[in-house]
């Protein structure tokens, strides 16, 4: 399945991409897509995820045209 | 206007309450209360001067969460119009970052229902600020002040 990776702010430039398509396994986790797309086993835990631009937890399935985005801690206002 | 606005370009924050104000409610004063927070751009944080900020945001998901956000005050509290509006891009000391507004027959909902939007915000609203100090080093912010 087809997967649209975003990653937002310091996340961005440290894994030097602002969006990549993924071509994951199916029934594979936010995490799962965190690992494969950042190159990283190990999910930090400051990063925050987002399946379709909802609140999601690492554990939480994703599905086929999903946008999984990762980003560090919110500081606006 | 719509009651969620993001803005790439400096805004004047009082003029925006003004014109909102005329568009949305016209002759009728159906509110007696109308309270505004405006959060402004500081040239220090964390003991360092501060020249300007990045302020990056994730299109689509801020605006729906800003728009939930009015809509559990608006659950919450008796409200007549609420309105968010928050900058983004390029600032400068002395730039204000983000209104909110409410207004309400009464103070008490005014009052509670704009701190709400503030701190929601704050929490929910997917943005995030690189700094760039005085001496031209970037950092971003890792975290909001405590209030």
């Amino acid at each position: 399945m087809t997967v649209n990776v975003r990653f937002f702010a310091s996340l961005r430039e440290q894994v030097g991409q602002a969006e990549a398509q993924l071509d994951a396994a199916g029934g594979a986790t936010a995490a799962q897509v965190w690992a494969q797309a950042a190159g990283q086993s190990e999910l930090p835990p400051n990063v925050v995820i987002a399946v379709n631009q909802e609140y999601a937890r690492p554990e939480q399935p994703v599905s086929d045209g999903d946008e999984v985005a990762f980003f560090p801690p919110v500081t606006g206002g | 206007m719509d009651n969620v606005h993001i803005s790439a370009e400096a805004f004047d924050p009082w003029g925006l309450l003004v014109a909102y104000q005329h568009a949305r409610f016209g002759a009728s004063t159906s509110y007696g209360a109308t309270s505004a927070f405006v959060g402004t751009m500081r040239d220090f944080n964390e003991g360092d001067d501060v020249a300007a900020m990045e302020l990056e945001h994730y299109p689509g998901m801020t605006e729906g969460h800003l728009g939930r956000i009015i809509g559990e005050a608006k659950a919450e509290w008796p409200l007549e119009e609420c309105l968010i509006v928050h900058r983004v891009g390029e600032i400068h000391a002395g730039e204000p970052i983000v209104l909110a507004a409410v207004w309400s027959a009464h103070r008490a909902a005014a009052f509670a229902a704009c701190r709400f939007l503030v701190e929601e915000l704050k929490h929910r609203a997917p943005f995030w600020k690189k700094e760039t100090l005085a001496d031209g080093q970037q950092r971003w912010v890792e975290q909001n002040t405590a209030g």
